[in-house]
């Protein structure tokens, strides 16, 4: 039987090689063309506590991780309770027999991976083990595995042959074991090898390198889960004349560093989740009112509070939106896929410059972890937009208007008072009606500016339409691929512009019969703030701390289409 | 700005410490833009939230810079302002509310670093501008709006806390004495690290030490500001612990180190070993 996609969960305990192992399939299996992401979540423990990662690899781009389990690698007992009952019918479960035997479960063999990598040499190749089992499974040419192998670990370091060869021998002994089983689920068809230059990262390097790309100069960060790695790879990376990265002391310290570094003319960013934006909120506010540009990254987890550390959800949509006490609407783009983590990011900068003023770009756990094959970004086709600068004399009315005004920046003519109180034209403060009326209007108008019209849309004339946001799209889209293959008559839009909608888009919706919107929280955030601009939005709600199931949401949109259009 | 702008609504209590100080701030600014070829623009002057805060506002003459943001976050907003252009002459402006109490995590992190500003604080000893509440630096067992049967927490006391901070240069002046306390501001402005200058600057509705400050010959009150001894070694940490414990307000430069390099050199040596590689390259690392 030839197969188009492969899906494989690797379920253990935290150190024991789950995370390494996905990757490690992804990486080698794009490395000759086929599409991989992975899945992962973690336990909130350095060591142990149990842990799980998902690959996929097909032979188109991957939208999710799929729910379909080819087949379990269990590296302990626990997970294979966890996790057995997901295997699809005919699927295979791997496990780890140096750890626990399985009795009578004639879907499973065992796979001594201590042991086996011992007799390599090297304890570290015990992930090969796995990948070369697997391999066999799906008839994987061991050639692809191999020059994979060599590849990686040709690092210049006088033990790399040696390494090279005893991981090669891993992938041997993994695939002669799993020969031995008799298992075997089919031929992965021959992957289609792109034509372009493709990039394999994870969402939070891709929302790094696309800040970056679009002229950050100003980093400043507090390590929290899941967003520290953003902090980690600026610190490593946002370096040269003008820049500045620094871990700070809080994210209260983040937030207001950010508004001195954008005041100063800097673009300005940093990445938090939850509990760190809460800290964020006044600061937010602040910049809104004296009007910074600068960029906050909210990669979402799961719960108020200390919550869900390293569980995905997307529930932090209407604080996002809403940050502040007093009037505030801030502008919100919400990324789906690595690739939009990279040019969502850019986005996020060059809005902030634009409006002068902050931004808030939202990506989730189950993103910010994902490692996917994406196109490499054309960095000659890229915008990047500067803000617009005064350049006249000092005196100047810099809050003048009832729309932007340019933006004198310090040390050169042009002062004035960055004013988080209402404020007259010079920035003093005034708590005068006329005031707070002109400045309040001219802080919404200058959303306008933002108004774009880039979204994606299927089958635009459907009444009903499936309408995900973040990193919900993958799923939705699939599901939506499914029912419309199904011949279901139903519709699919999509955007990373949150707010402002685009406007074309806003007004489609508006004319739908129903609009259905999947999102990981309980109260149906997106579709709440959908109703209150004239949709007729319902969610499919789902807060388990995982990412949606493609089955969950095809059965739940044929339940929602049935009652809701009767 | 108040001359020029008769919509600004906020005014100083007639006698109010901070007029001192302001004043203080003006002539060292001035001083500033005769002893050096910067412009006034170079200024940029953080304000806390408070009556003091306001001194933003309220400067006469040429125009600085400035921010007026949030309570209690005027040194990580300095901070980022220094950093994104350390050449910048980068003024706190705080209250002993803003500064000691919401602001007090941020002292520490900026006196470890160094960070090159100079932080003038106007001590009143009480919250003036919600209406005369309990602050840090108010007396034990005073009693406030709100401490109606006295206050029970220990009064604090800032000199220690920025010496034990590890701040590299402390000084202390009165909001009576606005041309020796512009001389410390300068002092401090010209200070190569993180330099803290507190004032005694009474509140004249809610908390009047003016005259215990200043004494009172004929009623035969001694003043309690006292000019810091000649002799006084500034660049010796434990004559500086030792002088703060002594009874009444020293007056001047309690200490200075002017040897340990600030945070913007640090960070410049920092850069040196890192390599600095564009977008493309970065993407490049991730190629297959």
């Amino acid at each position: 039987m030839q197969m188009r996609d492969f899906v494989v969960r690797f379920a253990g305990e935290g150190g024991q090689g789950v995370v390494t192992s996905a990757e490690g399939l992804a990486q080698a299996s794009t490395q000759v063309g086929y599409h991989a992401l992975t899945y992962a979540t973690f336990p909130s423990q350095i060591l142990g506590g149990p842990t799980w990662t998902q690959a996929r690899i097909s032979t188109e781009t991957v939208l999710s991780a799929g729910d379909n389990i080819d087949v379990l690698v269990a590296f302990n007992e626990e997970a294979y309770e966890n996790h057995r009952s997901e295997v699809r019918d005919g699927g295979v479960i791997i496990f780890n027999s140096n750890d626990f035997e399985i009795e009578n479960n004639p879907q499973s063999f065992g796979l001594p991976i201590d042991e086996l990598a011992r007799t390599t040499g090297n304890n570290r190749a015990a992930n090969m083990i796995v990948i070369g089992a697997l391999a066999h499974l799906v008839n994987m040419p061991q050639q692809y595995l191999k020059d994979f192998v060599t590849d990686r670990f040709t690092r210049g370091r006088d033990n790399d042959e040696e390494i090279i060869k005893s991981n090669h021998q891993a992938l041997d002994l993994g695939r002669s074991h799993a020969a031995e089983s008799g298992f075997n689920l089919g031929e992965l068809a021959d992957p289609i090898k792109p034509d372009y230059q493709q990039v394999m990262m994870k969402g939070n390097e891709a929302i790094s390198v696309g800040a970056i790309a679009a002229g950050l100069n100003f980093y400043a960060g507090y390590p929290i889960s899941p967003a520290t790695t953003v902090l980690l790879y600026m610190e490593r990376n946002l370096h040269g004349e003008g820049k500045f990265v620094y871990q700070v002391g809080s994210e209260i310290e983040a937030i207001t560093a950010l508004i001195g570094g954008g005041y100063a003319g800097k673009k300005a960013m940093t990445a938090t989740a939850g509990p760190g934006f809460s800290l964020m909120s006044e600061g937010i506010g602040l910049a809104w009112m004296s009007e910074v540009p600068l960029v906050v990254v909210d990669v979402q987890r799961g719960g108020p509070a200390t919550g869900l550390p390293t569980k995905t959800e997307q529930s932090d949509l209407m604080s996002c939106m809403y940050p502040a006490h007093g009037d505030v609407k801030l502008p919100v783009i919400a990324v789906g896929t690595v690739e939009e983590c990279f040019y969502g990011a850019i986005k996020a900068l060059n809005w902030a410059e634009r409006y002068q003023g902050p931004v808030i770009l939202m990506t989730e756990m189950a993103l910010a972890e994902r490692v996917q094959n994406i196109p490499r970004p054309d960095l000659s086709k890229i915008t990047v937009e500067d803000r617009l600068t005064y350049d006249g004399n000092n005196g100047y009315k810099r809050y003048e208007g009832d729309q932007l005004s340019p933006m004198p920046i310090p040390g050169r003519p042009g002062a004035y008072v960055a004013n988080g109180s209402e404020h007259d034209d010079v920035g003093d403060t005034t708590h005068l009606p006329s005031h707070h009326i002109s400045n309040t209007e001219r802080r919404f108008n200058k959303i306008e500016l933002l108004k774009e019209n880039e979204y994606e849309s299927q089958n635009p004339d459907s009444e009903i339409c499936i309408v995900p946001w973040g990193g919900s799209k993958g799923p939705a889209l699939e599901a939506f691929n499914e029912l419309n293959a199904e011949g279901m008559d139903i519709g699919f839009y999509y955007t990373m512009l949150l707010n402002p909608l685009p406007p074309e888009m806003l007004e489609q919706l508006r004319s739908k019969k129903l609009v259905i919107v999947p999102e990981l929280n309980y109260q149906g955030q997106f579709s709440s703030i959908l109703r209150s601009l004239s949709v007729n939005a319902v969610s499919i709600t789902q807060y388990t701390g995982l990412p949606f199931r493609v089955k969950d949401l095809v059965s739940e949109i044929k339940n929602l289409t049935e009652t809701k259009t009767k | 700005m108040s001359k020029r702008n008769p919509e600004y609504d906020f005014k100083w209590c007639p006698g109010c410490g901070d007029f001192g100080v302001r004043r203080a701030i003006e002539f060292a600014m001035i001083d500033r833009l005769e002893n050096t070829d910067l412009p006034i623009e170079n200024n940029v002057v953080v304000a806390g939230i408070g009556c003091s805060g306001n001194l933003v506002h309220l400067l006469e003459g040429q125009q600085p810079y400035g921010i007026h943001g949030i309570h209690g976050r005027s040194l990580p907003i300095a901070f980022g302002v220094k950093m994104a252009n350390p050449e910048l002459n980068v003024i706190v402006v705080a209250g002993d509310g803003d500064f000691l109490s919401i602001g007090g995590e941020h002292i520490g992190p900026q006196a470890a670093r160094n960070l090159n500003i100079c932080a003038v604080v106007m001590d009143n000893g009480v919250y003036g501008l919600t209406k005369g509440q309990s602050s840090p630096t108010s007396k034990s067992g005073a009693i406030t709006s709100s401490t109606p049967f006295g206050k029970i927490e220990a009064q604090a006391d800032p000199l220690q806390l920025y010496l034990t901070h590890g701040a590299t240069f402390v000084a202390s002046g009165f909001s009576g004495q606005p041309r020796e306390l512009a001389q410390l501001i300068t002092r401090g402005m010209n200070h190569p690290g993180f330099a803290m200058v507190h004032v005694q600057s009474p509140c004249t509705t809610y908390n009047d030490f003016f005259i215990e400050m200043k004494g009172d010959a004929k009623n035969g009150i001694a003043p309690l500001v006292q000019p810091i001894p000649e002799e006084h070694d500034a660049s010796n940490i434990d004559a500086a612990f030792e002088l703060i414990q002594k009874p009444g307000v020293p007056i001047g430069v309690i200490y200075e180190d002017s040897n340990v390099a600030t945070l913007d050199q640090k960070v410049v040596d920092m850069r040196s070993k890192a390599r600095v590689r564009d977008a493309d390259a970065l993407l490049g690392d991730f190629e297959f």
